[in-house]
């Protein structure tokens, strides 16, 4: 093992990947080649079809039955692992390497107990049942979990995403591995919790010497855990360097064009358009010309189809492999930004929409849940309310209250003064219209047996009484106002990709002209450059028909760039309501406070993190008082547990509810503001 | 995206009718699905021209009886004298009318029952569920036998008593079809365009369910030739003189004590058996392929 010594962790070498489909060989890594120092954390960052977490199954042995490495070679610890098999296969997944995966509500049987699972992983290595247990609770405790002793006891859904996330990764690293993968690890939790698992995965690393390889397509978690960066596209690494200078400066098209593509920065929609990158991810059986991006590129030559670019080497470090690296960081946009008049919000006339003290219970096996405990908020036409909170916030609940898919149990909504029946069936067909919702999940919003034709046809039949050679005509400008391609009219929804479907749900919405669309973190499932085009496409049809969106999102970034107002809900309960300029930027409620430092950003350094304590309290037992106390850092005493602090306006359109003076939150938090700036500087 | 969504590969579409050619050839290509479906065809074809190929007249009585194998008759004759090899094929004819007529009844009212309790969930669920358990758990002979007691024997009674009680079994497989269906946006989308439940339940929701729907018939199908043999093996099915192949069953299986006689029974059993054999490897063909 001598020799093996100084070998860096992991080394791939011209890896490439195929996947037979219906008898043909599909290329999904094209020449890869990269190395993993020891103790480095890599990240290796793109959309999805980009092959990463095929790099990943590749390293692992896990590829599917129809995909083997034709050619290249994969060192882990110096030594050769593409064609191992049987028991040299397995010595390595259990010595050297260990995966994290998503989705660990998946990644744990739902039949073994926690304590068990994990110390199976010490029994394979040879440790006696009484010993394994021992080490297995110890692995807990070193995970952060707060009662491992507990916790070996209960069954994995008996804990949440979070704890389970961190059960998977204290599995990880019982065998000490050389070689970390984390595939996605955070994407399916909150941003709080987000915050904790990264935080712990960086103590740890300082622990235990792996290496790590973080897959990702969050540039700012990226960002946050990595040293060195890798991008890659259609199966090609297209660029490579320090984090740092990789997305501070980068050097391939495809970079700069994805980093323009996230709202970041404080980016608004009244200052104009986000950018994008035009086309779309190539499919699997396509043909690419000799630099994978030139179909998309803006700045692609001849030569880029003809000539495969090299890996250049822009510094000893940093490579990008583009003809025309110099110019990449000029691309020209490919959407202009400006936005023509931006619309102006008049809040002095009466609302469109009114919320008063909506309230909603669920009973659930005995207990009451409070999902909404009375939210007032009035919206205004033409305006973006963006709704902020964590999962279990009743986010949800409260646009289907609103929907009328829920009776809420009480409260009233008004539309125009006027009161709206609780449930969708006692609604008039002109009230349904009026309020229509785009959903998260395209794949489950369309009808995969319908046409898009069909589809929409229907929705200006019942929402605008459109029918026959009238209902071809508007369907044309539905489709020309969602730049949906006419061709698209014929197919279902399963030969769409997720942003065309997504348009294809805008455009259901928009059928019967709608005055207030719910947008439920519309979206949350697709990649972030189909991410810009659709964030883009939901301003300009609010500009064209000063349409008010109810904007539902976890992601701090995408509501800060759409949203006139925000606000934010926890347990139910209204926490801060203001304009979003106010609501970012301090004073605000100790809560946003905390949701805000919890998001990793591109540019890292700024704000010092806030540890949330614990995860947030179930809604059928609400905390007493404020029902942040329990988690409040900013906590000033015995009125927090007491007394529920109301919902009082502290600035002129800005209403906060916490017993701490706004003056007294402004001076903490300017504070807090000054001592990162001074460290960051 | 600037001015227009730019062009998605032709590949990408003929992707999608290549997927759909290649369910179709792997139908095809099941053995089990051909092999069954080449039996049936074969019983089909006996069901409508038996009477007209059969070399004799299945109901004519001949002479001698009780004849074993011969190239007059292949499979003998029977205590009547009745040529066995014509009235296996002509005995097709009630079988295939009842069963498929019987099926189809059990799944048109299971799967409006299923839509309903699966759609509206609450109170509604929870009655006609309940009154389906109560149903589920009689044995279907025993039911079936009261009400063919009651109403008389007919062709027609049989195929609504065999349907009616197959309509609580496949409500059940149809609603939790329809539970799972009924969780995705598109359900939600329809109703706040304002779409009426019957709307929402026929259009939207039962083309996605119709999977499972499918398989269940073929499996129904299996269990309603059982249930038709044996209501007539037992007198309360088809009546005679038709040939049917479980009425020449009752008829003959006294002589197999004696054990000459075997071809009386044998011959008919096997055309039972060789159904309800077609019939399970079309459902299992098809449910590999359409349940994947």
């Amino acid at each position: 093992m001598t020799e093996t010594a100084t070998a860096p962790t992991l080394e791939l070498r011209d890896l490439e990947v195929i996947y037979r489909v219906r008898g043909i060989d599909r290329q999904v890594l094209r020449g890869v080649s990269l190395t993993i120092g020891r103790g480095e954390t890599y990240g290796l960052v793109g959309e999805s079809g980009s092959g990463k977490s095929t790099a990943a199954l590749a390293v692992v042995g896990y590829l599917p039955s129809n995909g083997r490495v034709r050619s290249g070679s994969i060192r882990v610890n110096g030594r050769e692992v593409v064609g191992l098999k049987g028991s040299a296969l397995r010595r390595l997944r259990a010595n050297d390497l260990s995966m994290v995966y998503q989705n660990p509500g998946q990644a744990l049987n739902p039949s073994i107990r926690v304590g068990e699972q994990v110390a199976e992983v010490f029994r394979t290595s040879g440790a006696r049942p009484a010993e394994a247990r021992e080490r297995a609770q110890g692995a807990l405790a070193k995970v952060q979990i707060a009662d491992p002793g507990s916790v070996m006891g209960r069954y994995p859904h008996q804990l949440s995403g979070g704890m389970q996330q961190r059960v998977v990764i204290a599995m990880a690293l019982a065998n000490d591995p050389a070689l970390l993968i984390l595939d996605e690890p955070t994407t399916s939790l909150d941003a709080t919790i987000e915050a904790e698992v990264l935080d712990l995965i960086q103590l740890l690393r300082s622990e235990f010497h792996s290496s790590v390889l973080f897959i990702s397509h969050n540039l700012g978690v990226i960002s946050k855990m990595c040293e060195r960066v890798g991008v890659l596209y259609a199966g090609r690494l297209v660029e490579e360097g320090p984090v740092v200078t990789v997305l501070n400066e980068p050097r391939h098209p495809y970079t700069v064009g994805l980093l323009r593509c996230v709202p970041r920065g404080g980016a608004r929609k009244d200052r104009g358009r986000l950018d994008t990158i035009p086309g779309f991810m190539p499919s699997i059986d396509e043909q690419l010309p000799a630099c994978v991006f030139a179909d998309r590129c803006a700045i692609a030559q001849e030569i880029c189809r003809i000539e495969e670019p090299p890996m250049h080497q822009i510094s000893p470090r940093h490579a990008s492999r583009c003809h025309f690296h110099e110019k990449a960081r000029d691309l020209p946009r490919a959407t202009p930004r400006d936005l023509g008049q931006p619309l102006v919000v008049d809040r002095s006339t009466t609302p469109m929409l009114k919320v008063d003290a909506l309230a909603k219970l669920f009973n659930q096996h005995g207990h009451t849940i409070t999902a909404l405990a009375g939210v007032s908020v009035a919206i205004w036409p033409g305006e973006t309310l963006g709704l902020v909170g964590e999962s279990g916030s009743g986010k949800t609940t409260f646009a289907q209250t609103l929907l009328g898919l829920v009776a809420p149990s009480r409260g009233s909504v008004e539309l125009d003064g006027r009161a709206l029946a609780p449930r969708l069936f006692q609604r008039t067909q002109d009230d349904i219209r009026v309020l229509q919702i785009v959903f998260q999940n395209p794949d489950s919003a369309l009808n995969r047996r319908h046409s898009v034709r069909r589809i929409l046809r229907r929705s200006l039949k019942k929402l605008a009484g459109i029918t026959g050679k009238a209902a071809d005509a508007r369907l044309l400008n539905l489709t020309e106002a969602v730049r949906l391609a006419q061709r698209y009219l014929n197919v279902r929804p399963n030969q769409l990709s997720g942003g065309l479907k997504q348009r294809v749900a805008i455009a259901r919405a928009f059928a019967g002209e709608p005055r207030l669309v719910i947008c439920d973190e519309p979206t949350s499932s697709l990649d972030v450059s189909v991410q810009a085009a659709i964030l883009n496409l939901l301003v300009e049809l609010q500009a064209e028909r000063k349409v008010a969106y109810l904007f539902i999102s976890h992601d701090l970034g995408v509501v800060r760039y759409i949203s006139d107002r925000i606000a934010v809900l926890y347990l139910g309960r209204l926490m801060e309501l203001g304009p979003a300029a106010v609501v970012f930027g301090a004073p605000h409620h100790p809560y946003t406070e905390a949701l805000l430092s919890a998001v990793p950003t591109i540019d890292g350094g700024g704000r010092d993190r806030i540890k949330l304590a614990g995860e947030i309290p179930s809604a059928a037992a609400p905390p007493s008082g404020c029902v942040f106390h329990t988690r409040c850092h900013r906590k000033v005493g015995k009125i927090c547990e007491e007394v529920e602090p109301p919902l009082l306006e502290v600035e002129s359109g800005h209403l906060m509810s916490c017993h701490i003076p706004i003056e007294e939150l402004r001076r903490l938090q300017g504070e807090v503001k000054e001592v990162s700036t001074r460290e960051a500087g | 995206m600037s001015a227009l969504v730019p062009a998605a590969p032709a590949t990408q579409l003929a992707e999608a009718r290549v997927a759909r050619r290649e369910t179709l050839r792997q139908l095809v290509r099941s053995k089990t699905l051909v092999s069954g479906v080449i039996i049936i065809a074969f019983w089909i074809f006996c069901a409508i021209f038996g009477y007209r190929v059969a070399p004799h007249d299945p109901l004519g009585l001949l002479y001698p009886q009780l004849n074993g194998m011969s190239s007059a008759h292949l499979f003998g004759t029977d205590q009547l004298g009745r040529d066995v090899f014509s009235r296996v094929l002509a005995g097709a004819r009630d079988i295939m009318l009842i069963v498929p007529a019987a099926t189809l009844l059990g799944i048109v009212g299971g799967t409006i029952i299923g839509l309903v309790t699966g759609y509206f969930r609450g109170f509604v669920d929870d009655a006609i569920s309940r009154m389906v358990d109560a149903v589920l758990a009689l044995p279907l002979i025993v039911i079936a036998v009261t009400v063919l007691v009651a109403l008389g024997h007919s062709t027609g009674t049989l195929i609504v008593v065999i349907g009616l009680v197959f309509t609580p079994i496949v409500s059940r497989t149809v609603r939790a079809a329809v539970l799972a269906e009924r969780q995705l946006d598109y359900v939600s989308a329809s109703q706040l365009s304002g779409e009426r439940a019957p709307y929402v339940m026929f259009v939207e929701i039962l083309p996605n369910v119709m999977g499972p729907i499918i398989v269940e018939g073929t499996v129904r199908l299996g269990y309603a030739i059982f249930a038709v043999a044996g209501l007539t093996f037992l007198g309360f099915g088809v009546q005679p003189p038709s040939p049917d192949w479980a009425l020449q069953i009752a008829d003959n299986y006294q002589l197999l004590g004696t054990g000459t006689y075997w071809w009386t029974v044998l011959f008919p059993a096997l055309a039972i058996v060789s159904l309800v054999v077609a019939v399970n490897l079309v459902a299992d063909g098809l449910a590999r392929v359409l349940e994947r």
